[in-house]
């Protein structure tokens, strides 16, 4: 049984391909959580603006990125540019605007609950003590702002990392396609074919997203005091 | 005499929001080491007093002196004053990242930019002081109500306050822990601190206070020693707000002549 499994990933370019699936699967991932971090933090602090004009946008951009399936806007960005204004966009570019799109978006609305749900008398104790808002900001509002975020960005992020498979629609030679390509192809001459790519591809999801978990246990645990 | 000398001068204090008048014309003086207990019905702006003095809320018109320095002029940097003045609310606010050392010298540190071992051996005196040095790597989440009032005061204190504000701190506190909070600022008192005080703990005011200030309805309506508010209150809404406080017995064999009241 062991036979057809290294008969399998030892056959041609297999494994190497495999390989350069995930190596594409956490390219994309990376590039798109790090932009949703970077502009989500942005969009949210828009978002608990005082002034509407500033407020109002960043809520309609979440709830627009909320009601339409991802799937729609990878067609969306890939074809329509193209097909209207001759402009061909790399699928991997594409795959990241996307991702990245949906991902500040979900970053945002984070930021805003984890700001929003600070007592005000968490500020009002920092003027007390004769701090500048500045300082309030540094040592009061944000280390506690971020110690709310954590677990919403833990699973924001596990989330992308499984949802890229998604951008083989797109033609994105990533992970989960590759596996489908390799399958294809083995599967006529060996049965176990599908268990073992798919098994082993399982496998490199989970110790990708894995230790991601875990740091955020970590952290919950070292900030619980 | 510099006892003479107010620490805090108020003069025809207003203050609004939108439409509704909460303080009306108010004006006080409170002298260094002069302890003003301040009380009156819910909505009556004792507590908004307290914020008013300490930059909290924006007020419509008047001034506040701080060692005779307008703090209400437009040129007043709120952060400077406010190190003059230490406020401790009712919601026993301590930074529940920090433990109870660093709540307490965040203040002396980053704000006043003292060096920390000076900060951090007197923030350990005044928590010898409350009993609870101790607890000085506790986190807030880790004390009682009580404790955490206490740590507030002290956060307050280490900061070398000219005043102490102190709004309502032991109104969301279970009853035996209001007693180890009043006795720290009884303490405060025999030491010769600056306080105005909110309060509805009425025989703590009593024992505490130099003068008692009766708010209602944004005003001062009765400004007067403890003995004599509390035993002979001149206004009439002194004497309906101090009956609140007392209760007639109510025995079994009275009970026929209360129906018949």
């Amino acid at each position: 049984m062991l036979d057809s499994a290294l008969s399998l990933f030892l056959q041609g370019r297999n494994f190497a391909r495999l390989m350069e699936g995930l190596w594409v699967t956490l390219e994309i991932s990376a590039v798109s959580v790090l932009l949703s971090m970077v502009l989500g933090i942005l969009v949210g602090l828009m978002m608990i603006s005082r002034n509407p004009w500033v407020r109002t946008p960043p809520r309609f951009y979440l709830e627009f990125i909320r009601v339409i399936p991802i799937l729609v806007l990878l067609y969306l960005f890939y074809y329509f540019p193209a097909r209207n204004w001759d402009l061909n966009l790399d699928a991997k570019v594409v795959a990241v605007l996307v991702f990245t799109l949906w991902g500040a978006a979900e970053m945002a609305d984070l930021v805003r609950g984890a700001l929003t749900s600070m007592p005000v008398h968490q500020r009002e104790s920092g003027r007390a003590v004769g701090l500048t808002e500045v300082q309030i900001n540094r040592y009061i509002i944000i280390p506690q702002a971020v110690r709310r975020l954590i677990p919403g960005v833990i699973n924001l992020t596990t989330r992308m990392i499984k949802t890229t498979p998604f951008i083989f629609f797109i033609n994105v030679p990533e992970l989960t396609k590759v596996g489908q390509q390799i399958v294809e192809v083995a599967g006529m001459r060996n049965y176990l074919a599908s268990f073992w790519v798919y098994g082993f591809i399982f496998f490199l999801y989970f110790i990708i997203c894995y230790p991601i978990s875990l740091f955020s246990l970590y952290l919950e645990k070292k900030w619980s005091n | 005499m510099t006892a003479l000398k107010p620490v805090l001068k108020i003069t025809d204090l207003h203050k609004q929001y939108d439409q509704l008048k909460v303080i009306q014309g108010l004006s006080l003086e409170v002298k260094k080491g002069q302890v003003l207990v301040v009380i009156g019905p819910s909505g009556c702006g004792k507590s908004t007093l307290l914020r008013c003095i300490n930059g909290l809320e924006p007020i419509q018109s008047g001034d506040i002196e701080l060692n005779g320095d307008s703090i209400t002029s437009g040129r007043a940097r709120w952060n400077l004053v406010r190190q003059k003045i230490g406020m401790v609310f009712q919601s026993y606010d301590l930074f529940p990242h920090m433990n109870v050392m660093e709540n307490i010298l965040l203040g002396p540190l980053k704000a006043q930019g003292r060096k920390r071992p000076e900060a951090e051996a007197e923030a350990e005196a005044l928590l010898d002081r409350v009993g609870l040095l101790d607890r000085k790597n506790s986190y807030p989440r880790q004390l009682s109500g009580g404790q955490k009032q206490r740590v507030a005061i002290v956060r307050a204190l280490c900061m070398n306050p000219e005043i102490m504000l102190f709004d309502e701190v032991t109104a969301s506190l279970d009853p035996e822990m209001v007693r180890e909070v009043l006795d720290v600022i009884l303490g405060l008192a025999e030491r010769g601190m600056t306080m105005i005080i909110v309060t509805h703990e009425m025989a703590f005011a009593r024992a505490v206070a130099d003068k008692i200030i009766f708010m209602d309805q944004g005003v001062i309506v009765e400004s007067a020693p403890p003995e004599q508010f509390f035993e002979q209150p001149v206004s009439e809404r002194a004497r309906k707000f101090l009956n609140i406080f007392h209760f007639d017995g109510v025995k079994k064999e009275e009970t026929h002549n209360v129906e018949n009241n």
